[in-house]
């Protein structure tokens, strides 16, 4: 590359970086600066918003049911996807594909098209099951199978996981084992990636719950907006900071994996 | 590959009592292919069949009632901001994805744009629309700024909770997911095809024009269906912006689906939804398409 070409490409990075960079963080810096108004115009910056949030009941509810939610369907994503996976792996190959397509399905079906199909049978489990806004953890599972089946097959595809349950077995280990303190450990960075993503989509879900009428944390931020706006933002801000610090270690848990797998390869 | 698939499935079937563990083995899909047809195969079938029930047995008004003028607005609108939002979000995205792979690939600075990618892509939604409003709202950062030096961010009305605001925060989050789709693309261009094209004498344009170009084309018409999908299927940005219902067809549904007015609703929001799956259905099929072609050449 000659002198001239990199210069002009160097120019080139710095104003994508500088109008993209003001672009995206003015939004958000934004947000910081409103939830932090006093009431008047000189009014001297407070944290008011902030500390307020705890003291609201309803919204202390909505946060709770939305970290419950994503901690229930992180859960039942792992009882549910990972004995499936390394089970189908071992024993009925030929299901391996199929099983994968129907967990890409969601992808394909726009949240909001699978919340007229959940309509009916929401109605039916609020009258005969439960009430509770944890049922929402059912639907939350399918909207989370196509970002965890992902991860969790970059995870098993780089283990041996033929050979590990071959010697498990051979051993004496139950199926149990094989899966749960064989395979799983071999597997971590996927299985928490998997997780973390699960988390991620659970906390920043809105569709689902405000159709079917259940209060969940973005749903009380979009109740509280046309009443206390800088409360709102400031709740907004919050999530928005905390999936920013869930995805960040997910970056790096990803770099550990690939590191592993290109060491395992050599 | 098929060599493979043979050979596992002899190891299956291969065991002294054949049969019978052929048929247990495949009872370990079981709990999976149970929850997936309760809660993923259930609604589409109770989509597609909603959509064409009424309260008197099958009927096609429910589709009939799709050529209303205000449901025909409603998909031209969701299509205008669709195709505006993911033409900015793949050009503007492409260029910042280059941007970042001619960069160090394990950099500080990679690492930090794509995990914020990453959130803004996948969070979205309410939080998104109430940036803006903190922004660019009357009572906004940038508008206030403004005034107090004596410029009117509005000049002829506020724009922003309108379908021209709604395009403006959509490309919020359109970039970044152009961004984490076209990158594995970018980083397949290899130096050597710019040496090539320059030991054959051509310059940065014949570089571009027919070689990157030509190659990056797939890929780049690929994330771009991809792009145009997820504009079409968000809500959440939308209700938590509008005050009125019904401007985009994700605000139809919403509408049909809380109204406690007619019957017959859930049946018309079946059918939105059923009208939504098609035109998805068809992204979908073109998408795959390009993969494939754009696949032929990316390293593995």
């Amino acid at each position: 590359m000659n002198r001239r070409r990199r210069r002009r490409l160097a120019a080139f990075k710095t104003v994508v970086y500088v109008v993209l960079g003001l672009f995206f963080l003015l939004p958000i810096a934004a947000m910081v600066e409103f939830a932090t108004r006093g009431v008047g115009i000189s009014s001297p910056r407070t944290l008011t918003a902030f500390t307020s949030i705890g003291s609201d009941p309803e919204l202390v509810d909505a946060i709770t049911a939305s970290l419950e939610l994503a901690v229930i369907t992180s859960m039942g994503m792992l009882a549910l996807l990972l004995p499936t996976m390394i089970w189908l792996r071992l024993r009925v190959p030929q299901m391996v594909r199929p099983v994968e397509l129907v967990c890409l399905t969601p992808l394909t079906i726009p949240a909001i098209v699978l919340v007229v199909g959940f309509a009916p049978i929401y109605n039916w489990i609020e009258i005969n099951v439960s009430d509770s806004i944890l049922m929402l953890a059912f639907a939350y599972l399918i909207l989370v199978l196509p970002y965890c089946y992902r991860a969790l097959d970059a995870g098993l595809s780089a283990v041996d996981i033929r050979t590990l349950s071959e010697a498990a077995r051979s051993l004496g280990a139950s199926w149990a084992t094989v899966m749960w303190r064989v395979i799983v450990p071999n597997m971590s960075s996927a299985v928490s990636n998997a997780c973390l993503l699960c988390v991620a989509v659970v906390l920043g879900e809105f569709t689902v719950a405000n159709l079917l009428n259940f209060e969940n944390l973005q749903v009380a931020i979009s109740i509280l907006g046309t009443g206390n706006a800088s409360v709102s933002i400031a709740l907004a801000v919050l999530s928005l900071i905390l999936v920013f610090f869930f995805l960040l270690i997910l970056s790096f848990l990803g770099r550990a994996l690939s590191r592993r797998r290109s060491a395992a390869r050599a | 590959m098929t060599a493979v698939a043979v050979s596992e499935a002899a190891y299956v079937s291969r065991p002294l009592r054949g049969r019978l563990r052929v048929s247990t083995a495949w009872l370990g899909a079981a709990p999976f292919l149970l929850y997936t047809g309760l809660f993923l195969f259930l609604p589409t079938v109770l989509v597609a069949v909603g959509a064409f029930s009424g309260p008197h047995g099958p009927t096609l008004a429910n589709l009939a009632r799709l050529s209303q003028p205000y449901v025909v607005s409603a998909f031209l609108n969701s299509l205008v901001l669709s195709a505006v939002s993911a033409s900015v979000g793949a050009v503007v995205g492409s260029v910042l994805a280059y941007a970042v792979a001619t960069g160090s690939p394990d950099g500080i600075l990679r690492r930090l744009v794509t995990a914020f990618c990453g959130v803004l892509s996948q969070f979205g939604g309410v939080t998104l629309a109430f940036a803006f409003i903190a922004t660019i709202g009357t009572e906004g950062f940038i508008v206030i700024w403004l005034q107090q030096h004596g410029i009117r961010f509005y000049p002829n009305g506020v724009w922003l909770f309108s379908l021209t605001g709604l395009t403006l925060i959509y490309t919020y989050f359109e970039i970044p997911l152009m961004v984490i789709v076209f990158m594995p693309a970018l980083d397949g261009i290899r130096p050597q095809w710019r040496e090539a094209t320059e030991t054959l004498g051509g310059g940065t344009w014949h570089y571009w024009r027919h070689v990157a170009g030509p190659l990056l084309m797939p890929a780049f018409l690929g994330a771009w269906l991809l792009l145009f999908a997820n504009a079409f299927s968000a809500y959440a940005t939308a209700a938590a912006l509008l005050d009125i219902g019904g401007v985009i067809v994700p605000l139809q549904i919403s509408r049909a689906l809380s109204s406690e007015v007619g019957l017959d609703q859930a049946n018309f929001a079946a059918a939105l939804a059923l009208g939504m799956v098609v035109i998805v259905a068809i992204i979908t099929v073109l998408y795959a398409r390009l993969q494939r072609r754009s696949a032929r050449w990316l390293p593995r």
